[in-house]
Protein backbone atom coordinates (compact mmCIF):
# COMPACT_ATOMS: atom_id res chain seq x y z
CA UNK A 1 0.00 0.00 0.00
CA UNK A 2 2.81 2.50 1.16
CA UNK A 3 4.62 1.64 -2.53
CA UNK A 4 1.64 1.95 -4.11
CA UNK A 5 1.00 5.38 -2.66
CA UNK A 6 4.71 6.69 -3.35
CA UNK A 7 4.96 5.32 -6.74
CA UNK A 8 0.88 6.98 -7.39
CA UNK A 9 2.71 10.31 -5.69
CA UNK A 10 5.96 9.99 -7.66
CA UNK A 11 3.91 9.89 -10.78
CA UNK A 12 1.75 12.29 -10.36
CA UNK A 13 4.78 14.55 -9.52
CA UNK A 14 6.91 13.70 -11.96
CA UNK A 15 3.31 14.29 -14.62
CA UNK A 16 3.14 17.57 -13.35
CA UNK A 17 6.64 18.30 -14.58
CA UNK A 18 5.68 17.02 -17.70
CA UNK A 19 2.59 19.21 -17.71
CA UNK A 20 4.77 22.36 -17.29
CA UNK A 21 6.60 21.63 -20.37
CA UNK A 22 3.28 20.25 -22.52
CA UNK A 23 1.81 23.69 -22.01
CA UNK A 24 4.41 25.44 -23.96
CA UNK A 25 4.00 22.71 -26.89
CA UNK A 26 0.25 23.22 -26.85
CA UNK A 27 0.04 26.65 -26.84
CA UNK A 28 2.64 27.47 -29.50
CA UNK A 29 0.73 24.58 -31.91
CA UNK A 30 -2.66 26.57 -30.94
CA UNK A 31 -1.38 29.62 -32.23
CA UNK A 32 1.12 28.76 -35.01
CA UNK A 33 0.46 25.54 -35.70
CA UNK A 34 3.71 24.30 -35.11
CA UNK A 35 5.28 21.84 -33.68
CA UNK A 36 8.48 23.56 -31.23
CA UNK A 37 10.77 20.96 -31.18
CA UNK A 38 13.36 23.28 -30.21
CA UNK A 39 11.02 23.32 -26.57
CA UNK A 40 12.85 20.50 -24.83
CA UNK A 41 16.35 22.10 -25.25
CA UNK A 42 15.02 24.62 -23.69
CA UNK A 43 13.81 23.12 -20.15
CA UNK A 44 17.21 21.16 -20.50
CA UNK A 45 19.27 24.92 -21.03
CA UNK A 46 16.95 26.23 -18.09
CA UNK A 47 18.53 23.56 -16.35
CA UNK A 48 22.27 24.37 -17.10
CA UNK A 49 21.32 27.85 -16.21
CA UNK A 50 20.34 27.16 -12.96
CA UNK A 51 23.00 25.20 -12.25
CA UNK A 52 25.58 27.97 -13.56
CA UNK A 53 23.75 30.93 -11.89
CA UNK A 54 23.75 29.11 -8.93
CA UNK A 55 27.36 28.46 -8.56
CA UNK A 56 27.60 32.41 -8.75
CA UNK A 57 24.44 33.73 -7.32
CA UNK A 58 22.15 32.88 -4.45
CA UNK A 59 19.50 30.96 -5.20
CA UNK A 60 17.05 33.68 -4.59
CA UNK A 61 18.24 35.69 -7.18
CA UNK A 62 19.51 33.03 -9.34
CA UNK A 63 16.25 31.39 -9.80
CA UNK A 64 14.06 34.32 -10.89
CA UNK A 65 17.22 34.76 -13.33
CA UNK A 66 16.99 31.16 -14.82
CA UNK A 67 13.56 32.22 -15.71
CA UNK A 68 14.04 35.79 -17.09
CA UNK A 69 16.99 34.12 -18.81
CA UNK A 70 14.86 31.22 -20.35
CA UNK A 71 12.10 33.71 -21.16
CA UNK A 72 14.64 35.67 -23.39
CA UNK A 73 16.03 32.82 -24.94
CA UNK A 74 12.53 31.44 -26.08
CA UNK A 75 11.70 34.96 -27.57
CA UNK A 76 14.47 34.84 -29.07
CA UNK A 77 13.98 31.70 -30.74
CA UNK A 78 10.99 33.15 -32.09
CA UNK A 79 12.01 36.37 -33.39
CA UNK A 80 15.21 34.75 -35.08
CA UNK A 81 14.03 31.28 -36.19
CA UNK A 82 9.97 31.62 -36.84
CA UNK A 83 9.30 34.77 -37.58
CA UNK A 84 11.15 35.08 -40.41
CA UNK A 85 8.92 31.75 -41.80
CA UNK A 86 5.70 33.33 -41.12
CA UNK A 87 4.57 32.87 -44.80
CA UNK A 88 6.30 29.54 -45.47
CA UNK A 89 5.29 26.14 -45.62
CA UNK A 90 4.83 24.87 -42.24
CA UNK A 91 7.31 22.31 -42.75
CA UNK A 92 9.74 24.85 -43.24
CA UNK A 93 9.93 26.55 -39.64
CA UNK A 94 9.41 22.90 -38.69
CA UNK A 95 12.90 21.98 -40.09
CA UNK A 96 13.91 25.73 -38.45
CA UNK A 97 12.69 24.14 -35.16
CA UNK A 98 14.78 21.32 -35.70
CA UNK A 99 18.03 23.16 -36.05
CA UNK A 100 17.45 25.20 -33.29
CA UNK A 101 17.39 22.10 -31.03
CA UNK A 102 20.92 20.64 -32.11
CA UNK A 103 21.81 24.07 -32.09
CA UNK A 104 20.83 24.19 -28.52
CA UNK A 105 21.80 21.10 -27.85
CA UNK A 106 25.71 21.61 -29.08
CA UNK A 107 25.75 24.77 -28.02
CA UNK A 108 25.12 22.99 -24.95
CA UNK A 109 28.32 20.51 -25.00
CA UNK A 110 30.39 22.91 -26.16
CA UNK A 111 29.83 24.88 -22.55
CA UNK A 112 29.41 21.68 -20.50
CA UNK A 113 32.19 19.60 -22.39
CA UNK A 114 29.01 17.30 -22.32
CA UNK A 115 30.04 15.94 -19.08
CA UNK A 116 26.88 15.40 -17.09
CA UNK A 117 26.17 18.46 -14.78
CA UNK A 118 24.91 18.37 -11.08
CA UNK A 119 22.20 19.85 -10.56
CA UNK A 120 22.28 22.44 -7.12
CA UNK A 121 20.02 21.07 -3.66
CA UNK A 122 17.33 23.79 -3.45
CA UNK A 123 16.61 24.33 0.06
CA UNK A 124 13.01 23.16 0.71
CA UNK A 125 11.69 21.54 -2.25
CA UNK A 126 14.83 18.73 -2.00
CA UNK A 127 13.83 18.20 2.31
CA UNK A 128 11.75 14.81 2.67
CA UNK A 129 8.73 14.49 4.30
CA UNK A 130 6.77 11.29 5.23
CA UNK A 131 3.66 10.55 3.60
CA UNK A 132 1.73 7.61 4.91
CA UNK A 133 4.61 6.18 5.85
CA UNK A 134 7.19 6.97 2.85
CA UNK A 135 9.45 9.49 2.91
CA UNK A 136 9.30 11.55 -0.13
CA UNK A 137 10.76 15.09 -1.06
CA UNK A 138 8.79 18.41 -0.86
CA UNK A 139 8.72 18.90 -4.32
CA UNK A 140 6.90 15.38 -5.19
CA UNK A 141 3.95 16.73 -3.30
CA UNK A 142 4.24 20.57 -4.22
CA UNK A 143 4.73 19.94 -7.89
CA UNK A 144 1.05 19.05 -8.83
CA UNK A 145 0.07 22.07 -6.62
CA UNK A 146 2.31 24.53 -8.12
CA UNK A 147 0.33 23.16 -11.23
CA UNK A 148 -3.06 23.23 -10.58
CA UNK A 149 -2.32 27.29 -9.68
CA UNK A 150 -0.34 28.01 -12.68
CA UNK A 151 -2.58 26.34 -15.33
CA UNK A 152 -5.73 27.85 -13.35
CA UNK A 153 -4.26 31.58 -13.61
CA UNK A 154 -3.38 30.83 -17.19
CA UNK A 155 -6.53 29.83 -18.36
CA UNK A 156 -7.95 32.70 -16.68
CA UNK A 157 -5.69 35.15 -18.46
CA UNK A 158 -6.65 33.31 -21.70
CA UNK A 159 -10.57 33.42 -20.96
CA UNK A 160 -11.04 36.18 -18.99
CA UNK A 161 -7.81 38.98 -20.02
CA UNK A 162 -7.46 41.14 -23.71
CA UNK A 163 -4.60 39.53 -24.60
CA UNK A 164 -5.67 36.13 -24.05
CA UNK A 165 -8.60 36.94 -26.07
CA UNK A 166 -6.00 38.44 -28.60
CA UNK A 167 -4.58 35.01 -28.15
CA UNK A 168 -7.74 33.22 -28.85
CA UNK A 169 -8.35 35.09 -31.66
CA UNK A 170 -5.00 35.10 -33.62
CA UNK A 171 -5.22 31.07 -33.09
CA UNK A 172 -8.37 31.41 -35.31
CA UNK A 173 -6.97 33.39 -37.93
CA UNK A 174 -3.89 35.66 -38.39
CA UNK A 175 -5.42 37.99 -41.35
CA UNK A 176 -9.20 38.90 -39.62
CA UNK A 177 -7.06 39.61 -36.11
CA UNK A 178 -4.90 41.93 -37.93
CA UNK A 179 -7.99 43.58 -38.96
CA UNK A 180 -9.02 44.17 -35.67
CA UNK A 181 -5.27 46.13 -34.77
CA UNK A 182 -4.20 43.12 -32.97
CA UNK A 183 -0.58 42.88 -33.35
CA UNK A 184 -0.11 39.18 -34.08
CA UNK A 185 3.94 38.90 -33.50
CA UNK A 186 3.33 40.38 -29.96
CA UNK A 187 0.82 37.61 -29.46
CA UNK A 188 2.96 35.12 -30.77
CA UNK A 189 6.00 36.03 -28.71
CA UNK A 190 3.72 36.21 -25.43
CA UNK A 191 3.19 32.41 -25.92
CA UNK A 192 6.93 31.79 -26.41
CA UNK A 193 7.48 33.71 -22.79
CA UNK A 194 4.65 31.88 -21.34
CA UNK A 195 5.95 28.57 -22.52
CA UNK A 196 9.50 29.39 -21.81
CA UNK A 197 8.68 30.76 -18.51
CA UNK A 198 6.88 27.57 -17.22
CA UNK A 199 9.60 25.34 -18.63
CA UNK A 200 12.06 27.38 -16.39
CA UNK A 201 9.59 26.90 -13.79
CA UNK A 202 9.53 22.45 -14.93
CA UNK A 203 13.48 22.26 -14.89
CA UNK A 204 13.22 23.33 -11.70
CA UNK A 205 10.92 21.03 -10.22
CA UNK A 206 12.52 18.06 -12.43
CA UNK A 207 16.42 18.33 -11.92
CA UNK A 208 15.52 18.71 -8.46
CA UNK A 209 14.16 14.84 -8.99
CA UNK A 210 16.72 13.96 -11.38
CA UNK A 211 19.61 15.83 -10.63
CA UNK A 212 21.97 15.72 -13.82
CA UNK A 213 21.84 17.57 -16.47
CA UNK A 214 23.72 16.40 -19.79
CA UNK A 215 22.75 18.39 -23.05
CA UNK A 216 20.18 15.63 -24.43
CA UNK A 217 18.44 15.42 -21.14
CA UNK A 218 15.41 17.91 -22.91
CA UNK A 219 14.61 14.76 -25.39
CA UNK A 220 13.21 12.56 -23.33
CA UNK A 221 10.74 15.03 -21.14
CA UNK A 222 10.36 17.08 -23.90
CA UNK A 223 9.36 14.23 -26.14
CA UNK A 224 7.00 12.75 -23.36
CA UNK A 225 5.11 16.71 -23.02
CA UNK A 226 4.82 16.76 -26.53
CA UNK A 227 2.97 13.04 -26.26
CA UNK A 228 1.05 14.56 -23.55
CA UNK A 229 -0.09 17.50 -25.47
CA UNK A 230 -0.87 15.35 -28.56
CA UNK A 231 -2.61 12.65 -26.13
CA UNK A 232 -4.88 15.47 -24.59
CA UNK A 233 -5.59 17.23 -28.17
CA UNK A 234 -2.93 19.39 -28.89
CA UNK A 235 -4.20 23.10 -29.09
CA UNK A 236 -5.77 22.16 -25.59
CA UNK A 237 -4.28 23.37 -22.52
CA UNK A 238 -6.64 21.11 -19.93
CA UNK A 239 -5.79 18.52 -21.93
CA UNK A 240 -2.14 18.72 -22.39
CA UNK A 241 -1.93 18.96 -18.25
CA UNK A 242 -4.15 15.56 -18.18
CA UNK A 243 -2.56 14.02 -20.99
CA UNK A 244 0.82 15.02 -19.04
CA UNK A 245 -0.08 13.52 -15.48
CA UNK A 246 -1.73 10.48 -17.07
CA UNK A 247 1.41 9.88 -18.74
CA UNK A 248 3.63 10.45 -15.36
CA UNK A 249 1.55 8.52 -13.38
CA UNK A 250 1.20 5.09 -15.78
CA UNK A 251 5.07 5.04 -16.86
CA UNK A 252 5.81 5.10 -12.86
CA UNK A 253 3.34 2.56 -12.90
CA UNK A 254 5.02 0.59 -15.81
CA UNK A 255 8.12 0.67 -13.92
CA UNK A 256 7.09 -1.51 -10.96
CA UNK A 257 5.17 -3.97 -13.35
CA UNK A 258 6.63 -7.35 -12.11
CA UNK A 259 8.27 -8.65 -14.92
CA UNK A 260 11.67 -8.40 -16.00
CA UNK A 261 12.85 -5.52 -17.91
CA UNK A 262 9.53 -3.46 -17.09
CA UNK A 263 12.09 -0.19 -16.48
CA UNK A 264 13.52 -0.29 -19.23
CA UNK A 265 10.42 -0.38 -21.86
CA UNK A 266 8.84 2.58 -20.19
CA UNK A 267 9.43 4.47 -23.16
CA UNK A 268 8.25 2.58 -25.42
CA UNK A 269 4.84 1.91 -23.29
CA UNK A 270 4.56 5.57 -23.36
CA UNK A 271 4.53 5.62 -27.56
CA UNK A 272 2.35 2.88 -27.72
CA UNK A 273 -0.15 4.75 -25.46
CA UNK A 274 0.07 7.68 -27.72
CA UNK A 275 -0.57 5.22 -30.91
CA UNK A 276 -3.63 3.28 -29.18
CA UNK A 277 -4.89 6.98 -28.26
CA UNK A 278 -4.60 8.19 -31.13
CA UNK A 279 -6.05 4.80 -33.23
CA UNK A 280 -9.36 5.94 -30.99
CA UNK A 281 -9.80 9.18 -30.76
CA UNK A 282 -7.56 10.59 -34.02
CA UNK A 283 -7.68 14.53 -32.05
CA UNK A 284 -6.95 13.46 -29.02
CA UNK A 285 -8.95 13.58 -25.56
CA UNK A 286 -10.23 17.41 -25.89
CA UNK A 287 -9.26 18.10 -29.69
CA UNK A 288 -10.29 20.91 -31.61
CA UNK A 289 -13.81 20.05 -33.12
CA UNK A 290 -14.09 21.61 -36.37
CA UNK A 291 -17.11 24.14 -35.87
CA UNK A 292 -16.47 26.80 -38.16
CA UNK A 293 -19.43 26.94 -40.84
CA UNK A 294 -18.72 28.43 -43.71
CA UNK B 1 -11.74 61.87 -47.42
CA UNK B 2 -9.80 58.58 -48.81
CA UNK B 3 -8.02 59.87 -51.44
CA UNK B 4 -6.36 57.04 -53.57
CA UNK B 5 -3.67 58.15 -56.37
CA UNK B 6 -2.17 55.86 -58.97
CA UNK B 7 -2.92 52.61 -56.76
CA UNK B 8 -0.85 49.62 -58.05
CA UNK B 9 -0.91 46.20 -56.68
CA UNK B 10 0.82 42.75 -57.46
CA UNK B 11 -0.72 39.71 -56.12
CA UNK B 12 1.13 36.43 -56.49
CA UNK B 13 2.95 38.06 -59.13
CA UNK B 14 -0.49 38.82 -61.25
CA UNK B 15 -0.44 42.57 -61.27
CA UNK B 16 -4.61 42.63 -60.05
CA UNK B 17 -4.92 46.53 -59.56
CA UNK B 18 -3.62 48.38 -62.06
CA UNK B 19 -3.58 52.17 -61.66
CA UNK B 20 -6.36 53.51 -59.70
CA UNK B 21 -7.31 56.52 -58.48
CA UNK B 22 -10.30 57.48 -56.34
CA UNK B 23 -11.76 59.31 -54.10
CA UNK B 24 -13.91 58.78 -51.08
CA UNK B 25 -16.24 62.09 -49.96
CA UNK B 26 -16.86 61.90 -46.36
CA UNK B 27 -19.86 61.10 -44.71
CA UNK B 28 -21.38 59.27 -48.08
CA UNK B 29 -21.54 55.86 -49.36
CA UNK B 30 -18.87 54.93 -52.50
CA UNK B 31 -19.17 51.46 -54.31
CA UNK B 32 -16.46 49.67 -56.84
CA UNK B 33 -18.77 47.09 -58.77
CA UNK B 34 -16.66 44.63 -61.28
CA UNK B 35 -16.52 40.97 -62.10
CA UNK B 36 -14.59 38.43 -60.10
CA UNK B 37 -11.26 39.14 -60.12
CA UNK B 38 -11.10 42.47 -61.25
CA UNK B 39 -8.81 44.08 -58.32
CA UNK B 40 -11.96 45.32 -55.48
CA UNK B 41 -11.03 43.23 -53.18
CA UNK B 42 -7.22 43.77 -53.80
CA UNK B 43 -7.86 47.56 -53.36
CA UNK B 44 -9.64 46.85 -50.27
CA UNK B 45 -6.92 45.20 -48.71
CA UNK B 46 -4.15 47.35 -49.66
CA UNK B 47 -6.29 50.36 -48.15
CA UNK B 48 -6.56 47.54 -44.71
CA UNK B 49 -2.61 46.92 -44.75
CA UNK B 50 -3.16 43.17 -45.66
CA UNK B 51 -1.35 44.16 -49.04
CA UNK B 52 1.60 46.49 -49.85
CA UNK B 53 1.10 48.49 -53.19
CA UNK B 54 3.80 48.82 -55.64
CA UNK B 55 2.90 51.64 -56.50
CA UNK B 56 0.78 54.67 -55.79
CA UNK B 57 -0.32 56.47 -52.64
CA UNK B 58 -3.19 56.56 -50.19
CA UNK B 59 -4.38 59.32 -48.42
CA UNK B 60 -6.66 59.82 -44.97
CA UNK B 61 -7.70 63.34 -44.72
CA UNK B 62 -4.76 64.73 -45.95
CA UNK B 63 -2.45 61.82 -44.21
CA UNK B 64 -0.13 59.68 -46.69
CA UNK B 65 -0.90 56.57 -44.69
CA UNK B 66 0.42 54.12 -47.36
CA UNK B 67 2.03 50.89 -46.84
CA UNK B 68 1.13 51.35 -43.06
CA UNK B 69 0.48 47.93 -40.59
CA UNK B 70 -2.61 46.76 -40.58
CA UNK B 71 -3.61 47.93 -36.48
CA UNK B 72 -2.00 51.37 -37.64
CA UNK B 73 -4.62 51.56 -40.49
CA UNK B 74 -7.32 50.65 -37.67
CA UNK B 75 -6.14 53.19 -35.26
CA UNK B 76 -6.10 55.91 -37.98
CA UNK B 77 -9.69 54.88 -38.19
CA UNK B 78 -10.03 52.94 -40.96
CA UNK B 79 -11.92 49.68 -40.76
CA UNK B 80 -12.78 46.29 -42.70
CA UNK B 81 -15.49 44.14 -42.73
CA UNK B 82 -13.83 41.01 -44.55
CA UNK B 83 -15.28 38.92 -47.46
CA UNK B 84 -16.84 36.07 -46.04
CA UNK B 85 -17.43 37.80 -42.22
CA UNK B 86 -14.95 35.99 -40.72
CA UNK B 87 -15.97 36.25 -36.68
CA UNK B 88 -14.37 34.32 -34.59
CA UNK B 89 -16.04 31.27 -34.36
CA UNK B 90 -14.51 30.19 -30.85
CA UNK B 91 -15.12 33.62 -29.49
CA UNK B 92 -18.56 34.62 -28.00
CA UNK B 93 -20.64 37.35 -30.10
CA UNK B 94 -19.92 40.02 -27.12
CA UNK B 95 -16.11 38.93 -27.31
CA UNK B 96 -16.64 39.44 -30.91
CA UNK B 97 -17.52 42.81 -30.52
CA UNK B 98 -15.09 43.41 -27.57
CA UNK B 99 -12.14 42.43 -30.03
CA UNK B 100 -13.80 44.70 -32.93
CA UNK B 101 -12.51 47.75 -29.93
CA UNK B 102 -8.77 45.92 -29.31
CA UNK B 103 -7.27 49.17 -29.50
CA UNK B 104 -9.55 51.03 -27.72
CA UNK B 105 -8.48 52.43 -24.03
CA UNK B 106 -11.54 54.46 -23.43
CA UNK B 107 -15.37 52.78 -22.41
CA UNK B 108 -17.05 50.83 -25.03
CA UNK B 109 -20.14 50.40 -23.48
CA UNK B 110 -22.32 53.09 -25.07
CA UNK B 111 -20.75 51.68 -28.60
CA UNK B 112 -21.86 48.08 -27.37
CA UNK B 113 -25.31 49.75 -26.71
CA UNK B 114 -24.89 51.51 -30.37
CA UNK B 115 -24.54 48.28 -31.99
CA UNK B 116 -26.96 46.56 -30.06
CA UNK B 117 -29.61 48.74 -31.15
CA UNK B 118 -28.64 48.51 -34.66
CA UNK B 119 -28.56 44.81 -34.23
CA UNK B 120 -30.89 43.46 -31.71
CA UNK B 121 -30.82 40.15 -32.56
CA UNK B 122 -26.97 40.45 -31.92
CA UNK B 123 -28.32 41.01 -28.02
CA UNK B 124 -30.19 37.95 -27.72
CA UNK B 125 -27.24 36.36 -28.87
CA UNK B 126 -24.46 37.88 -27.16
CA UNK B 127 -22.98 34.92 -25.06
CA UNK B 128 -23.58 32.04 -27.87
CA UNK B 129 -20.25 31.10 -29.83
CA UNK B 130 -20.21 33.25 -32.75
CA UNK B 131 -19.93 29.95 -35.37
CA UNK B 132 -23.28 28.70 -34.15
CA UNK B 133 -25.07 31.96 -35.48
CA UNK B 134 -26.76 31.96 -39.54
CA UNK B 135 -24.74 33.57 -42.27
CA UNK B 136 -26.84 36.64 -42.01
CA UNK B 137 -26.08 36.98 -38.00
CA UNK B 138 -22.86 36.90 -38.35
CA UNK B 139 -22.42 39.65 -41.41
CA UNK B 140 -24.08 41.51 -38.73
CA UNK B 141 -21.48 40.79 -36.04
CA UNK B 142 -18.76 41.14 -38.49
CA UNK B 143 -20.44 44.33 -39.26
CA UNK B 144 -20.92 45.33 -35.70
CA UNK B 145 -17.45 44.10 -34.91
CA UNK B 146 -15.56 46.86 -37.25
CA UNK B 147 -18.08 49.40 -35.80
CA UNK B 148 -16.74 49.17 -32.54
CA UNK B 149 -13.35 50.27 -33.27
CA UNK B 150 -15.59 53.56 -33.85
CA UNK B 151 -14.30 53.92 -37.71
CA UNK B 152 -14.16 57.20 -39.87
CA UNK B 153 -14.80 55.01 -42.81
CA UNK B 154 -15.83 51.27 -43.05
CA UNK B 155 -15.09 49.21 -46.13
CA UNK B 156 -16.94 46.26 -46.89
CA UNK B 157 -16.23 43.87 -49.07
CA UNK B 158 -19.28 41.88 -50.57
CA UNK B 159 -21.77 41.86 -47.19
CA UNK B 160 -24.36 40.45 -49.63
CA UNK B 161 -22.71 37.21 -50.20
CA UNK B 162 -24.37 34.04 -50.01
CA UNK B 163 -27.11 35.55 -47.77
CA UNK B 164 -30.94 35.12 -48.61
CA UNK B 165 -32.49 38.30 -50.29
CA UNK B 166 -34.26 39.41 -47.47
CA UNK B 167 -31.27 39.56 -45.40
CA UNK B 168 -29.63 41.30 -47.60
CA UNK B 169 -32.12 43.95 -48.28
CA UNK B 170 -31.73 44.26 -44.06
CA UNK B 171 -28.09 44.48 -44.48
CA UNK B 172 -27.84 47.34 -47.09
CA UNK B 173 -30.91 49.15 -44.80
CA UNK B 174 -28.09 49.18 -42.32
CA UNK B 175 -25.61 50.54 -44.04
CA UNK B 176 -27.66 53.16 -45.21
CA UNK B 177 -28.34 53.65 -41.34
CA UNK B 178 -24.37 53.53 -40.36
CA UNK B 179 -24.04 56.10 -43.08
CA UNK B 180 -26.92 57.90 -41.89
CA UNK B 181 -25.53 58.49 -38.31
CA UNK B 182 -22.11 59.55 -40.06
CA UNK B 183 -19.71 56.82 -40.95
CA UNK B 184 -18.16 57.17 -44.78
CA UNK B 185 -18.56 54.06 -46.38
CA UNK B 186 -16.80 51.93 -48.76
CA UNK B 187 -18.66 48.93 -50.59
CA UNK B 188 -17.60 46.49 -53.00
CA UNK B 189 -20.56 44.52 -54.48
CA UNK B 190 -21.25 41.72 -57.03
CA UNK B 191 -24.67 42.75 -56.25
CA UNK B 192 -24.31 45.89 -58.22
CA UNK B 193 -27.96 46.76 -58.39
CA UNK B 194 -28.49 46.79 -54.19
CA UNK B 195 -25.26 48.41 -54.26
CA UNK B 196 -25.68 51.59 -56.93
CA UNK B 197 -29.36 52.28 -55.24
CA UNK B 198 -27.80 53.50 -52.47
CA UNK B 199 -24.55 54.91 -53.51
CA UNK B 200 -24.15 58.18 -53.61
CA UNK B 201 -20.84 57.41 -56.04
CA UNK B 202 -19.59 54.83 -57.91
CA UNK B 203 -16.77 53.29 -59.90
CA UNK B 204 -16.60 49.76 -62.27
CA UNK B 205 -13.13 48.50 -61.93
CA UNK B 206 -12.38 46.19 -64.92
CA UNK B 207 -9.34 43.75 -64.75
CA UNK B 208 -7.71 46.19 -62.49
CA UNK B 209 -8.58 49.48 -64.11
CA UNK B 210 -11.31 52.14 -63.18
CA UNK B 211 -13.59 52.12 -66.61
CA UNK B 212 -16.31 54.12 -65.46
CA UNK B 213 -17.51 56.20 -62.53
CA UNK B 214 -20.77 58.46 -61.54
CA UNK B 215 -22.91 59.10 -59.00
CA UNK B 216 -24.81 55.44 -58.33
CA UNK B 217 -27.91 57.03 -60.01
CA UNK B 218 -26.59 57.86 -63.53
CA UNK B 219 -24.63 54.24 -63.32
CA UNK B 220 -27.78 52.20 -62.67
CA UNK B 221 -29.23 54.00 -65.85
CA UNK B 222 -26.01 53.58 -67.76
CA UNK B 223 -26.60 51.21 -70.86
CA UNK B 224 -22.94 49.65 -70.44
CA UNK B 225 -23.26 49.07 -66.81
CA UNK B 226 -26.89 47.73 -67.36
CA UNK B 227 -25.30 45.44 -70.13
CA UNK B 228 -22.64 43.92 -67.95
CA UNK B 229 -23.56 43.88 -64.32
CA UNK B 230 -27.33 44.13 -64.65
CA UNK B 231 -28.40 41.67 -66.45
Amino acid sequence: MEFFISTLLFGISVGGQYALIAIGYTMVYGILRLINFAHGDVFMVAGLLGIYLSASFPLYVAMPLVIILTVALGFCIERVAYKPLRSAPRMSVMISAIGVSYLLQNTATYVTGGQPMIYPTLPFLSDTITVAGTSIKWVVVLTPILVVVLVILLTQLINRTKVGMAMRAVAKDFETSQLMGIKINSVISTTFIIGSALAAVGSMLYFTNYSSVVPTVGSMPGLKAFVAAVFGGIGSIPGAVIGAFLIGICENFVKILPFEGATTFVDAFTFALLIIILVFKPTGLFGEKATDKV
Amino acid sequence: MLKIDELKVSYGGIEAVKGISLEVPERKIVTLIGANGAGKSTTLRTIAGLAKPAHGRIHLQGEDITGLSPDRIVSKGITLVPEGRHVFPDLTVVENLKIGAYLRRDNINDDLNWVYELFPRLKERSWQAAGTLSGGEQQMLAVGRALMSRPKIIMMDEPSLGLAPIVVKGIFDIIKEINHQGVTVLLIEQNANMALRIADVAYVLETGKLTLSGSGRELLNNEQVKKAYLG
